[in-house]
This record gives structure tokens, C-alpha cells and sequence, in this order.
């Protein structure tokens, strides 16, 4: 029984993530190479060294937020795939907050930025939520759609009107904004590494966040209209205001990761590829995946990030070590999320099995059930 | 008694599942040409039973015994063969095709014209009128029921296990759909009639079973038994089956109603011009056959659902077509039908199905935050108030049973101390315990000065609980009548479409 629990608990996850390992260790010796080394190499380059675990928080950082933006919608059972566009996004619009104030001191040009990068993702989420709550557009395709939309617009600012004049100058015309204004660069948190005041933001939004979904009134709507949204109307809530709320909320969150992407950079400028992986690298989809894995939980989503960043990290030094593509890091975590979601299933049911027998115990006594008198 | 009279003889039938003991030593028999009733509470142990018969589960103790033989069957199919045929309380018909070919669905023939030819005789023998031709689309319910018997009929099915299978009919239906059992009987069938309906039971049966916790706790027969008795036998302690209701005076119309049409999900309108106006103190019943209206007429009330014509007042402000929201806000309390779909939200504990309503009220929210340890408070009350019983407020709503769950939608819904409560169906599928409860609550809302709607299926408890009633055909509301001058015949016409002029 009490295996059956703890099972039933946060073990799962780890079950999944140990499957999918096992899985890639077979691809890697049928590649030809020693598993054994490859992913010693993979922990040592995430977890190994100070600086490896620094690269690994940096790189965790906008899954982080992604993930605690996808958190809420998912919540609200809205699902986002739009976290690269919002990224680009808010991106976009704290580096035109910085190139239009740059002489403003940091104290006042950071939060300035950080809150551009909200206000931009913020926006680019609440419309395709405005358009699922009051015309019903399946927010899915709307996000997707609109990923699109926001790469055409970055690769038109940063091909012309926000393009480093010494580009033009030069005639190389690479898509990059000018080195921004030092005043909005996010202060290095230990020295010689590249951990970043964007990682506290990121530990900070998902605290927050936490704290919007299980503390406030706003937040126990949102998680009733994702839940059951006939029953909310029913009680009353306005549900569509609630769906547009939590696209707005999440958006919002990716922009503030697009915001901390520009700033904590070490160029100091927004660079585009002319995709949006090269700025984001993947992270409006990976940070779903890293929700997922944390069980959809704010603050199990800051271990969960942790872990795929290192993943991500530890996948060039890999690769480095046993000459096996990083790329196979990417096929893992999709089959770790296959893993997650499905093992999902069979813990909802294990725990209702068990309230079940709990429950039909309490009915059978004839006697009321007695409770504690106080729970807090 | 002697064995050869017995058609089904299942003995000491015990059967485990981990934690539960879903049916203990169970003796269950059925003779050739009678009507043998098997009642219990959800989870008595009856469907156990009835799966255990067909195959599907396998008894860990005990026999069972068919026409003389031991019966070794593992599938409903194999049941079907052996000559043992099961009317589900869900239809099992290709709606695109006739009843013939329904018929001739499973039966390896492609010979349509014979099976037609049989079906007739059949008809005729049992008066189960049927045409053999129509689409089973075309078919109103009670048609498409007496198809699934002909099914097994046809079959040679010489005991038939009928799964509650007058909850979809009209008062009228039943009293024809039982005249047709009891001939099916006559003929020397064996029929299990499963059923949670005291007044059906004790008029249907020849014998009686009552299962209680996986037991049998009583064999008797209609002459020797009571309904109270029955309801004594299933709950395990002396039940009331109506409630006392104290003389209250009624006070001003709280709930108006005026002239209110709306449109049903399919475009064409469900509530036609109704009148109604319910008072303080006063506990009006909307019967109905299902289907007539009354959801949309509910919805209607509630803010759901935008009505074309006519407006509704609570306690003077008009509402007519306003938000849930403002519904409430006016004194609305509502517990609707799909208590799971829209009563409750499954996922959430029992503490944050009982906040649902009020939690951004001022005593339990300031600055967008929610009171944590108030909400708390007020959910132990609840739930040590209205009787849910629950391990504790942080379980999964959807751990509960359905009478605890109606039973805490109650208390949500109760403890804002509405000026008018709306309640669709409260004691669908509810234990007769759970039902005795909430029945006690909707009349003590009555000394509170509630305007009380009561929406039901089940006569005996419109009856039981209504000052007066009101009956709904086909959108209309076709008679408004005092409790004192009902009766359920009366009433049963009306619901079948009667000109109420004509009485």
C-alpha cells in the first residue's frame, strides 16, 4: 500500500525519465558508442563544475518562465504553443524600451525593460486569447499561427528599422540590433560565471505564479473555468474573461523570458537567425516540456527546468566526448514528455483506486465520519 | 419448492474485489413465469450480481444453476445462447437501420423476410407494437425498449434481466410496459427486474430481493412487505419516504415567470409562453416526462440560457436574460441536473467545491487573496452541517459518492441563503438515505421564507415534496394543481399530453 503511494506520488516522473535514458543508451550503442561515457560527460558538463551548473541555470532560466506561463494556461485548460512568439515578442519590445531610453539608470531602465518584455508577451497572448473566448478560434492553431506572424515582424524590425547602423556601414547587414544600452544589462550574480539576475526573476515568476493559482481569487477562477468551465459558468465566473486572462497571463510570462533572453545575453543584443530558434532555442516549446514533467506545478516546473537545461548543456559536451549529436538530447525529452503524460494517466487512476477504498471505508462506518477539528 | 421449479438458481454467491466484498453468500433464484425484483442501493452488490450471471465476473464462491444445468457462460453472447437475455438501461440499436434488421443483427441470417414474419407473430403475441419497418431514429423510447425485447425474444430468451428499465418511461408507459412484462412472465419466462422504484416493485413483482452491503438482508413478497419496509431493508434503518412538512404560510411571489418562451439546443423552442410564479414558503414541483422543458426552463431561470420571449423576476428585479452572475446576485441558488457536469468541478477537493460561489465574498478574500484558514473554517462547517461524508475537505470531489456529492452542492447552494432555489432532479441516482436528507433540506428551506422549484422525474417525490404542482408537456406548462387535489394517475395523463379539460 505504501508503495503503491509513493508510486502514486512524484516517483513517476523520475520513472519516465529513467526510460527514456535507457532508450537513448541503446541508440548510443547502436551508434557504436559507450553510453556509459556519453552520459557521465552529459552529467559533468550540466552538473560538474560551478560553471557548468551557472550554464545550466542560464539555460534553464526561460524554461523556466515558458514553463510557468504554459503552467497557468494549461490550468486554465488552455493550451499555448505560442511561447516562441510571445518570446520574440517581448523580446522586441523591451529592446525598443532600451534603444529609446538609453541613458536611464539601471535601477529604473531594468525593471523598465523586464516589464516591456511582460507588456509585449503579455499582448501577443491576449490575442489568441481574446479570440478563443469570445469567437471560439481554437487557440492551438491561433498560437501556432501567430508564432509565425511574430518571426516575420522580428526578422523585418531587425533587417531594417532596428538594425545596428555599423551593419549597414559595413555592408554585411547581419539582422542584429546595436550593442543596447549597458544600463539595462542584467547584473551577473556570481563572477566569473554567466549566472544572471534573470535567473532570480525566473525562481521569483514561478514562486509567483504559485501563489496567483492557489492563493488568490483570480487564480482559483482560472483553475475552475480549466477544470470544468460549464460549472463555472454555472457558479457564476466570468469564464471567457478567465480564458483571455490565463493566454494573456502565460504570453506574458514568455515575453518577461524574452525580456531576460536580450538582456542576459552576452552579446547584449537582440541576433536572429532569421528563425526564432537561434534567439530563443527552442524555448517557448521546451518550456512546455519542462511544465509537463513538473506536473504542471509552478515550483515542480524549477527542478524540471533545471534538469532539461542541464540536459541541454550536458548534450554539447556529450556530444563533444562519444561524437553522438547533441540532437539526440532533443528526441529524449520527447520521449520523456511521452513518458510523463501517459504515466500521468496511470497515476490519476492508481490515486483514485485509492480514495476510492478510502472512501468507502468512511461511508461504511455508520458512524460519522470523524475530522480532524482544525486543518490549519 | 422444488429444484425443477427453479429456472435460475445462483447459491452462496461470494465475490472479492481488493478492500471491497462486492457480494457475500448471496442465494438468488428465479422460477418459470415470475417477475423476480432484485432492489438495492448504488453498490449493494446488484450489478455484481447480474455480471457474475452473464459471465463477465467470476464468483470466488458458489454455483449457479440454469434450466437444471450448471451454467458456464463467459460472455454476454454466450448468456444470449444459453437463453439468457439482458435489456440494458442504455438501447444497444443501430439507429439507421429498421427493427427488422435490428432483429436480424447477430443472427447469421440474411433472410430479412422470415425474420420480419417472426418479429409480427412476436408483436402480436406480447401487444408489443412495434413496426417492423420503421427506422429506429423514428422511434420514440418507449418504442425503441420494446424493440430490445423483441431482440431477446426472438432470441428465445427464456429469462430476461431488465436494468432499470422505467426510468425512461412516462407513468401511462409504465403501467402498459408492465402489463406486456407480466404476460412475457405468463408465458413461462423468468424475468429479473432490477429497480430502485418502491411503488413499481411492489406493483410488478411476484418475489422480492433487497441486497444490502454485497448481502441479502431481505426475501419477501409484495403482500408480506411495505415500501417502508423495503426502504427499511435497503438503507438498514428505518427510513422516512415522505417528508413531514409543517404548515408554513406562504408569503409574496419571490420567483415570476412570465410568459417565458426559449429556445432548446436545436433551434426550435422548448419553453413555450410559460406562466409561473412561486412563493415565499412555497415548494412548487415541475413534473415532467424528460425532455419537455424543464431543463431549458431551468437554464432559462438561471441565466444560462437566453430566453426569446417573456422576462423573470426574482423578488422583484427583473432577470430576464442576465448573467449567471447577476442571477446570484439577486438571490438565485441553483442546483442543476448533471450534478458532476455543471453542479461541481470534479477535480477540485471538497473545500474548493464548497468556495465556488463565494470566495471573492469579503469574508473570505481581501485584495484578490483568498482567506485560506476562513474558507477552511467554513468548509468543516459544511460538511459537519449537511452530513457529507468525507474523509476530509481536502479530498477529490470526484472520490465521493453521488449523495455526498449532491449533498455538499446542497450545502454550497443552501448556505447562501437564496430567496429562490431552483433544483433539477435532487435525488437522480442518489441513495434513499442521501434522498431523505436532501428531501428534509428542500422543505426546511420552505420555513425559511425559500421560493422552492423542484424539478422531477419521479412522481412520488414531486408529490412528496411540492405544495403544488406543476405538470410540463412539450414546453407548456399544461395544469398548475394543489398538492391536495393531485393524484398520480391525474398527473401521469397530464404528462402524457391529456387535455387537461377533458378530466
Amino acid at each position: 500500500m505504501h508503495l503503491i503511494r509513493r508510486l502514486s506520488g512524484s516517483l513517476i516522473p523520475f520513472v519516465a525519465a529513467f526510460a527514456a535514458l535507457l532508450i537513448g543508451a541503446v541508440i548510443i550503442w547502436v551508434l557504436g558508442a559507450n553510453p556509459f561515457v556519453g552520459y557521465w560527460e552529459l552529467l559533468k558538463g550540466a552538473f560538474g563544475s560551478g560553471d557548468a551548473l551557472a550554464d545550466t541555470a542560464v539555460r534553464a532560466m526561460p524554461l523556466l518562465l515558458v514553463g510557468t506561463g504554459i503552467c497557468i494556461a494549461f490550468r486554465a485548460s488552455v493550451i499555448n504553443i505560442g511561447g516562441e512568439g510571445q518570446i520574440v515578442c517581448g523580446a522586441l519590445l523591451s529592446t525598443v524600451t532600451a534603444l529609446a531610453l538609453p541613458d536611464l539608470p539601471s535601477v529604473i531602465l531594468i525593471p523598465m525593460v523586464l516589464f516591456a518584455g511582460v507588456i509585449g508577451g503579455g499582448f501577443w497572448g491576449a490575442i489568441p486569447g481574446a479570440l478563443k473566448a469570445y469567437l471560439g478560434v481554437n487557440e492551438i492553431l491561433s498560437t501556432i499561427m501567430l508564432n509565425i506572424v511574430a518571426i516575420q515582424v522580428m526578422n523585418y524590425l531587425l533587417r531594417a528599422p532596428l538594425i545596428d547602423p555599423l551593419e549597414i556601414q559595413r555592408g554585411t547587414r547581419i539582422p542584429q540590433t546595436e550593442r543596447l544600452s549597458e544600463n539595462a544589462d542584467l547584473p551577473i550574480l556570481i563572477a566569473g560565471t554567466r549566472l544572471h539576475l534573470g535567473v532570480v526573476v525566473a525562481l521569483l515568476a514561478s514562486v509567483l505564479a504559485w501563489v496567483f493559482l492557489w492563493r488568490t481569487t483570480v487564480g482559483f477562477k482560472t483553475r475552475a473555468v480549466g477544470h470544468n468551465s460549464a460549472a463555472a459558468n454555472y457558479a457564476g465566473m466570468p469564464f471567457k474573461r478567465m480564458t483571455m486572462l490565463a493566454l494573456t497571463y502565460s504570453g506574458a510570462m514568455c515575453g518577461l523570458a524574452g525580456a531576460v533572453l536580450v538582456f542576459g545575453s552576452q552579446s547584449h543584443r537582440f541576433i536572429t537567425d532569421g528563425s526564432s530558434f537561434g534567439f530563443t532555442g527552442s524555448a517557448g516549446f521546451n518550456g512546455i516540456v519542462a511544465a509537463l514533467f513538473g506536473g504542471l506545478h509552478p515550483l515542480w516546473t524549477i527542478p524540471s527546468s533545471f534538469l532539461f537545461g542541464g540536459l541541454l548543456v550536458g548534450a554539447n559536451a556529450m556530444q563533444r566526448a562519444i561524437q553522438i549529436d547533441s540532437a539526440l538530447v532533443i528526441g529524449l525529452n520527447g520521449l520523456i514528455v511521452v513518458f510523463v503524460v501517459s504515466s500521468t494517466r496511470v497515476r490519476t487512476r492508481l490515486r483514485q483506486a485509492l480514495e476510492m477504498t478510502r472512501i468507502r471505508k468512511a461511508e461504511d462506518d455508520s458512524v460519522q465520519v470523524e475530522r480532524a477539528p482544525n486543518h490549519e | 419448492m422444488e429444484m425443477t421449479d427453479l429456472m435460475l438458481e445462483m447459491k452462496g454467491i461470494t465475490k472479492r474485489f481488493p478492500g471491497v466484498l462486492a457480494n457475500s453468500d448471496v442465494d438468488f433464484n428465479v422460477r418459470a413465469g415470475e417477475v423476480h425484483t432484485l432492489l438495492g442501493e448504488n453498490g449493494a452488490g446488484k450489478s455484481t450480481l447480474m455480471k457474475i450471471l452473464f459471465g463477465l465476473y467470476k464468483a470466488d464462491e458458489g454455483s449457479i444453476h440454469f434450466e437444471g444445468k450448471p451454467l458456464v457462460i463467459n460472455s454476454p453472447a454466450a448468456a444470449i445462447s444459453a437463453g439468457i437475455g439482458m435489456i440494458h438501461q442504455h438501447f444497444m440499436l443501430v439507429n439507421t437501420f429498421t427493427v427488422t434488421e435490428n432483429v436480424a443483427l447477430g443472427l447469421h441470417t440474411s433472410d430479412l423476410v422470415a425474420v420480419r414474419k417472426r418479429l409480427t407473430e412476436l408483436t402480436e403475441t406480447y401487444g408489443l407494437d412495434v413496426d417492423p419497418d420503421a427506422l429506429v431514429w423514428q422511434l420514440a423510447v418507449g418504442e425503441r425498449q420494446r424493440v430490445e425485447i423483441l431482440k431477446a425474444l426472438y432470441r428465445d430468451a427464456r429469462l430476461l434481466v431488465l436494468d432499470e428499465p422505467t426510468a425512461v418511461l412516462t407513468p401511462q408507459e409504465v403501467n402498459d410496459f408492465f402489463v406486456t412484462l407480466r404476460q412475457i412472465a405468463d408465458d413461462g419466462r423468468g424475468l429479473i427486474f432490477i429497480s430502485h422504484k418502491l411503488h413499481e416493485v411492489m406493483a410488478l413483482s411476484d418475489r422480492i430481493t433487497v441486497l444490502r452491503d454485497g448481502k441479502v438482508s431481505g426475501a419477501t413478497t409484495p403482500a408480506e412487505t411495505s415500501r417502508q419496509q423495503l426502504a427499511q431493508m435497503m438503507v438498514g434503518r428505518p427510513v422516512k419516504l415522505a417528508p413531514d412538512k409543517p404548515e408554513v404560510s406562504i408569503g409574496q411571489p419571490r420567483l415570476t415567470i412570465n410568459n417565458l418562451s426559449v429556445m432548446g439546443d436545436r433551434d426550435v423552442l422548448a419553453v413555450k409562453a410559460v406562466e409561473l410564479s412561486v412563493h415565499g414558503g412555497e415548494v412548487v414541483g415541475i413534473a415532467g416526462v424528460s425532455g419537455n422543458g424543464q431543463r431549458e426552463l431551468c437554464e432559462a431561470v438561471a441565466g444560462l440560457r437566453m430566453p426569446v420571449a417573456g422576462s423573470v423576476s426574482l423578488d422583484g428585479v427583473d432577470v430576464t436574460a442576465a448573467s449567471p452572475r447577476r442571477c446570484r446576485s439577486a438571490g438565485l441558488a441553483f442546483v442543476p441536473e448533471e450534478r458532476m457536469l455543471h453542479g461541481a468541478v470534479a477535480e477540485f477537493t471538497v473545500n474548493e467545491n464548497l468556495m465556488l460561489l463565494n470566495h471573492d465574498s469579503e469574508e473570505f478574500s481581501r485584495w484578490g487573496f483568498l482567506k485560506i484558514p476562513a474558507l477552511r473554517n467554513q468548509a468543516d462547517h459544511l460538511v459537519g452541517h449537511y452530513n457529507v461524508k468525507t474523509p476530509s475537505i481536502d479530498t477529490p470531489t470526484s472520490a465521493l459518492s453521488g449523495g455526498n456529492i449532491q449533498k455538499l452542492i446542497m450545502a454550497r447552494e443552501l448556505s447562501s441563503k437564496p430567496a429562490v432555489l431552483v433544483a433539477a432532479q435532487p435525488t437522480r441516482g442518489v441513495d434513499i438515505g442521501a434522498a431523505e436528507y436532501i428531501h428534509e433540506r428542500l422543505i426546511a428551506q420552505r420555513e425559511q421564507g425559500t421560493a422552492v422549484l423542484v424539478v422531477s422525474e419521479d412522481l412520488d417525490e414531486v408529490m412528496a415534496l411540492a405544495d403544488r404542482v406543476a405538470v410540463m408537456f412539450e414546453g407548456r406548462i399544461v395544469a398548475v394543481i394543489d398538492r391536495a387535489d393531485c393524484t398520480v394517475e391525474g398527473l401521469g395523463l397530464l404528462m402524457a399530453g391529456a387535455d387537461p379539460s377533458s378530466n
